[in-house]
């Protein structure tokens, strides 16, 4: 299924009210975000992975951006992470431990690379851009590996220490702190995010997704949109690179390997592609399929963790959250057939 | 709706987990394994996993009034998991002591937590030398690499070889191994040339190329445990066993698990090491037998000699502290002496490293398999990295 083609008869206002409409806080959301605070207060013990699903939630929202809502193919999203990362940790022991500082850096720093190697991205096809994209992550990775005198090689980035956050709130052994700075960064950019999917920006990048050469023929410039979604991307997972290394207070080389890219695109291909909530959502189930399974039997869980992917695709997750959607619709007495903001993007990778 | 089911899954997922942590009473003594299980190296935590419980299986459960409670936890060898599920075992389960530990940087990032909440970390596997430096309260049951690798520099020199080529895993151990044999070798007045190849996804053939270049008399090499497989492979496929090159090794190469599998190929490899299965002794033979037992025929090999080891050193220290943990714990741990499958061992008091033999051996066929057999001892080998600061 297809959203509905973006149809130049519209009127400007049309236009602005289905934006608006769209773009309006519905009851599910607020009460995600209700539960996912109240985990702060209830489930103190599982600070330190909620954590780690936070951190991973926003880098997933980082590649929907560019996947979901561009259509963009990455299999090195990993590169601005790991960037992120070993700037927030590098940043942390020469210069200051102040924890925004340094994230706004890691920020900064995967933006600038994303900037530079979103040109490479623009030319070519999907295959292309898988490539290309993996390359720089390989590259990366092996820049990381080989200025060991910087990142500490493949024995990884010690000795970063931080400060209180906001001078105040030190990072506890129970992750509180942690999980509390990342749950509210990944709340405050999700709502950036939000912002930039239903602006008339965020509608162009769909409108290049589903038809580019249409998209240039209306005079919506093409490369300079893709250009500047892939840097706010890049951006995002800089920054949730900068939380882990700064909530886990050590960098490895692994931030930059392949398996970090692929797992992100697992867990929005789980959560659901071009739909913000889709990589939280699916940040959560892998997490904790993960967490419970390989408690369970620490040697075979990565063959359940398949099975259940094998399983999910084949019965279709696409006809799975539509039938959610038809019950969430008639319980809320919301109409079921309420325009989607996810549009069902199958036999894509 | 679908949203609040996931919450829902969250929950009870955390409820559950964090009820079978509350259940146990104060008199279990909680152990956290944390070992790679999955992933390149896991084969180092299946070894560890199985020894460390067959080491509870022979000595019972309950020491000094104490239920010793054995978690296991797979980190996949990548650090910040290691971390996180050490933090975990630490505030949700209480653990007293957390163990295993399968590469370097896995050690390393959990030593400030070791520090700070003051629970022993037992490594059985890591060997970096600056590993036991990183927190006071670790203390390692497995060795280092200059442990091994000087005395393999000692004894090449004494067996005419002027020449030699290393070639290590670039990281913490092989950096370590690199060191130590260019050290020790350069002195007795020999001459080296050192190479590394990327830990990650190792393709030797162009450093083999080097190798045949540069004709050495004989090749250094270290590998991390499970690799030295795929070294061999590429060591014949280059021709460079003909070439009149010696092959010499830390014992990571010719690791027990793997060495049978590799062929008559790894035949004549000289090595230095603390373990092998081969080692003659009635502790060893009782080890091995029961092991391969347990495990299906499973051949043990340093790995799990370290889990064994790491086991009865947490049993011993608190049989000493009659179940107190921490800092007691440690210090008990501290100077602790006996009789371990792989011959005498200390745990030193002063840097809570190992004491140990080092056996120097080459690999021949015994009864139709490959082993590692010893012609050498070199007794009571220090960290010699450590022992070299003290002087």
């Amino acid at each position: 299924m297809q959203d509905k083609p973006f149809m130049s008869s519209l009127t400007t206002d049309e236009v602005a009210t289905s934006l608006r409409r769209k773009g309006r806080w519905g009851l599910g959301e607020v009460l995600f975000w209700l539960a996912a605070a109240a985990t702060l207060f209830f489930l103190p013990e599982r600070h330190l992975i909620l954590n780690e699903i936070a951190i991973i939630g926003l880098f997933a929202v980082s590649l929907d951006l560019i996947l979901g809502y561009a259509g963009i193919v990455s299999l090195g999203h990993a590169a601005f992470f790991g960037v992120g990362a070993y700037v927030a940790g590098i940043f942390a022991k020469e210069m200051t431990g102040d924890p925004l500082t340094g994230l706004a850096v890691a920020g900064v720093a995967a933006a600038l690379l994303g900037f530079a190697t979103s040109f490479l991205v623009l030319r070519g096809a999907d295959l292309t851009r898988l490539m290309v994209t993996l390359g720089v992550a390989l590259v990366a990775g092996e820049i990381a590996n080989q200025a060991s005198w910087l990142t500490g090689g493949a024995d990884g980035l010690q000795g970063i220490m931080m400060g209180p956050l906001l001078g105040m709130f030190e990072f506890d052994i129970f992750g509180t702190t942690a999980y509390a700075y990342s749950l509210v960064v990944l709340f405050v950019l999700f709502v950036v995010a939000r912002r930039i999917v239903h602006s008339p920006f965020g509608l162009s990048l769909r409108s290049i997704r589903d038809n580019s050469l249409r998209a240039r023929a209306v005079g919506i410039p093409v490369n300079r949109r893709l250009v500047a979604i892939y840097t706010i991307s890049a951006a995002y997972a800089g920054i949730a690179g900068g939380l882990l290394a700064q909530t886990t207070q050590f960098v490895s080389l692994d931030v930059l390997a392949f398996h970090r890219s692929a797992d992100v695109l697992l867990v929005l291909v789980i959560g659901g592609v071009g739909y913000l909530y889709g990589g939280l959502i699916g940040a959560v189930i892998f997490k904790v399929l993960q967490d419970i399974l390989s408690s369970m039997t620490p040697q075979y869980w990565q063959f359940w963790i398949g099975l259940i992917l094998v399983v999910l695709v084949l019965a279709g997750r696409e006809r799975l959250t539509e039938r959610a959607r038809f019950l969430a619709g008639r319980l809320f007495g919301r109409s079921a057939g309420a325009p989607r903001t996810a549009p069902a993007r199958e036999g894509r990778p | 709706m679908l949203r609040r089911t996931f919450v829902g899954i969250v929950s009870a997922a955390a409820l559950t987990l964090g009820l079978g942590g509350a259940v146990s009473a104060q008199e279990t003594m909680k152990v956290g394994l944390i070992l790679p299980m999955t992933g390149p190296f896991a084969s180092t935590g299946r070894q560890i996993e199985a020894a460390a419980k067959l080491y509870m299986q022979q000595n019972g459960d309950t020491v000094a009034g104490k239920k010793i409670q054995l978690i296991v936890k797979d980190d996949t060898g990548v650090a910040d998991v290691t971390k996180r599920l050490a933090q975990e075992l630490i505030v949700n389960d209480k653990v007293g002591v957390i163990a295993g530990f399968g590469l370097t940087p896995l050690a390393l990032a959990t030593a400030p937590l070791a520090t700070q909440a003051k629970v022993p970390a037992v490594v059985m596997a890591a060997a970096t030398s600056t590993i036991t430096e990183a927190s006071p309260f670790i203390v390692r049951t497995s060795g280092t690499l200059p442990q091994n690798a000087m005395p393999m520099a000692e004894w090449a020199s004494q067996n005419g070889i002027k020449k030699v080529v290393t070639l290590v895993s670039d990281y913490g151990p092989g950096i370590d191994a690199e060191k130590a044999f260019s050290g020790a070798f350069t002195k007795a007045g020999g001459q080296v040339e050192n190479l590394r190849v990327p830990l990650q996804n190792p393709d030797f053939s162009p450093f083999l190329q080097k190798v045949a270049d540069a004709k050495p008399d004989a090749l250094f090499v270290f590998v991390p445990s499970g690799v030295g497989a795929q070294f061999m492979k590429q060591f014949v496929e280059r021709g460079l066993d003909k070439g009149g090159i010696k092959l010499i090794a830390t014992g990571d190469v010719t690791d027990d698990d793997i060495l049978n599998g590799m062929g008559d190929v790894a035949l004549g490899t000289i090595t230095t090491h603390y373990y092998s299965a081969a080692h003659d002794s009635p502790e060893n033979k009782a080890f091995v037998d029961a092991f391969k037992k347990a495990n299906n025929g499973m051949r043990p090999n340093f790995m799990a000699v370290g889990g064994y080891d790491g086991m009865h050193l947490i049993y011993e220290g608190l049989k000493k502290t009659n179940g107190a943990g921490g800092q007691a714990l440690v210090d008990a741990m501290k100077g602790m002496s006996w009789t371990s499958p792989r011959g005498p061992i200390t745990i030193d008091p002063q840097t809570r490293d190992i004491i140990q033999n080092v056996y120097v051996r080459k690999v021949e066929r015994v009864n139709g398999e490959l082993y590692n057999v010893e012609f050498a001892t070199i007794e009571d080998v220090k960290d010699p990295v450590k022992a070299a600061k003290s002087n």
